[in-house]
């Protein structure tokens, strides 16, 4: 958006009567953040905007619009972090408006060019709620791969031996998340046995059991042998009928079958003390 | 942009080594500079081996929604590729995978372009994004 | 054209990659490597790639087939200090390297080795 240059009346009145719009738009955006901001906070961002205004609206200065949608975009996402609506942030933006006009109504050959200023801060007002929108999916984003990373536990179960807990639906995101971390362990542990317990995975279809025999493969790559446990009768039921074969990896149908499984291949056997 | 020839074994090597770097600055995990590295090494030994030695074009790219990315071009002048369909076969199984190297480079990879025309050489266009 | 140390300690040859290794150098590689079992009548092969980055189709084709090189000469082979990451993409490559014993790392790779005979 160009900065009309008939604004340099405009930019020398804010200027002249700075201290005092500035007052006003901080009494005015104060009554909206309802005490989330002190007032000395919320001056200290309004005089550096109120400034950056200007210094736009003079045409003078070319980075100046810039620095002010940067300026404002950083305060829009530091709002939303906050947990401000995006309509609180743009409002307060709006307010700088009212705030003038008080003063600007008794000077009328100014209304002709308080009108471009009021578009500009229209548009700012709006960017902001942009930026908003913007930072709130990046917030859901992050959050999204810290759940996949709490659901992805790799257990130590017994010397040599590690188990993977597989809960939830089992798809290519989670499989890559999967072979990362159990390979990481495997390498940390110098583990020599992995139990894929997929008890808690919903439905096992050729897609699911292709990324198991994908995560099997990746661990024999590093030494380790695997072995898939928690098959329960009705997945036992869709396995066979879709023709899914786990060819030479062993399968048992609880964690603890897998466990003495593992034991056994270790040359270890428990027994009463 | 980097343009690297590919007329030697060194020149594969070369290739990979590139693609690694830029790889790393467009911010990729360690696991997806690899397979993008592995991609790149496959497409570039296809155009030395079948192609009779083509180029590498390797830049950053950058998405809609700001992620940064590299892509690579292979490009060779070679006898092209008369059925794209075989080429492409998609066969992952258990067993030891013998001459994937279109497929295989394509699941490695997030985007992938093939062009390619019996006696008018070929054209491979990947790209990777950072998560 | 680099060409990969092989040692002997014992009766098991062990072979280290350290480099970003060219197609020739694999080839040659194979050559010497049948060349040693021959001189040394060794029955293991240790073959380090921990410091290896990338194991694309071609090499692990090789690999793969060092094995069966190896073993006509009865001798096994086993692949030690494979990363995490050359694991994953080799794995969506569709590669399992079926042919060769993998181990985590060396010594862990000579157990295997020991154990077999």
């Amino acid at each position: 958006m160009d900065v009309d240059s008939s604004q340099g009346r405009m930019a020398a009145f804010m200027r002249d009567h700075q201290e005092k719009v500035v007052g006003r738009w901080c009494e005015l955006v104060v009554a909206g953040v309802r005490g989330r901001l002190s007032a000395v906070e919320v001056r200290r961002e309004l005089e550096d905007l109120y400034s950056l205004v200007v210094r736009a609206m003079s045409g003078a200065d070319e980075q100046a619009l810039g620095e002010l949608r940067a300026e404002l975009a950083e305060l829009s996402r530091s709002r939303a972090r906050n947990g401000f609506t995006p309509s609180e942030t743009a409002l307060g933006v709006f307010a700088l408006k009212d705030a003038v006009y008080e003063l600007v109504a008794d000077a009328a050959d100014l209304v002709p060019e308080y009108l471009a200023f009021s578009r500009m801060i229209d548009d700012l007002g709006l960017r902001t709620v942009e930026t908003y929108a913007a930072a709130r999916e990046e917030i859901i984003a992050d959050q999204a791969v810290s759940m996949l990373e709490l659901s992805t536990p790799v257990v130590r179960l017994w010397q040599g031996i590690i188990a993977v807990p597989l809960v939830g639906t089992l798809d290519s995101a989670r499989t890559q998340l999967v072979m990362e971390k159990l390979l990481e362990t495997l390498v940390a542990t110098g583990a020599d046995h992995a139990v894929l317990d997929i008890t808690g995975v919903p439905t096992v279809d050729t897609e699911v059991a292709q990324h198991l025999l994908k995560t099997v493969n990746a661990a024999r790559l590093l030494g380790a042998e695997c072995t898939i446990s928690g098959i329960r009768p009705q997945v036992a039921h869709t396995i066979v009928s879709l023709g899914i074969e786990f060819g030479d990896i062993a399968t048992k149908a609880t964690l603890a079958d897998a466990l003495a499984h593992a034991l056994s291949r270790a040359g270890l056997k428990v027994g009463p003390a | 942009m980097d343009e690297l020839p590919i007329q030697s074994g060194d020149d594969v090597v070369r290739v990979r080594q590139r693609v690694r770097v830029v790889a790393a600055d467009s911010g990729l995990s360690l696991v997806d500079q690899t397979k993008v590295v592995t991609a790149a090494s496959e497409l570039a030994r296809n155009a030395l081996v079948h192609g009779g030695g083509g180029l590498a074009r390797i830049e950053v790219v950058k998405s809609g929604n700001g992620k940064s990315g590299v892509r690579i071009g292979f490009s060779d002048e070679g006898p092209g590729i008369a059925d794209l369909d075989l080429a492409l076969t998609d066969g992952w199984t258990s067993g030891d995978g013998l001459g994937l190297g279109l497929s295989g480079a394509r699941r490695l990879v997030d985007e992938f372009e093939l062009t390619s025309k019996v006696g008018g050489g070929t054209s491979v266009v990947v790209v990777k994004w950072s998560r | 054209m680099e060409r990969v140390p092989i040692v002997k300690i014992g009766r098991t040859l062990f072979v280290s990659i350290q480099i970003d290794l060219q197609d020739e150098s694999v080839l040659r590689l194979q050559e010497d490597l049948a060349d040693e079992l021959v001189r040394t009548g060794a029955n293991g092969v240790i073959i380090d790639i921990t410091a290896v980055e990338i194991v694309d189709s071609f090499i692990g084709r090789m690999l793969t087939m060092i094995g069966s090189i190896s073993r006509l000469f009865d001798a096994e082979t086993v692949l030690v200090g494979m990363r995490p990451a050359v694991a994953i993409t080799l794995t969506e490559l569709g590669l399992s390297l079926r042919g060769v014993r993998t181990a985590l790392n060396a010594e862990k790779g000579l157990e295997l080795l020991n154990g077999r005979s």
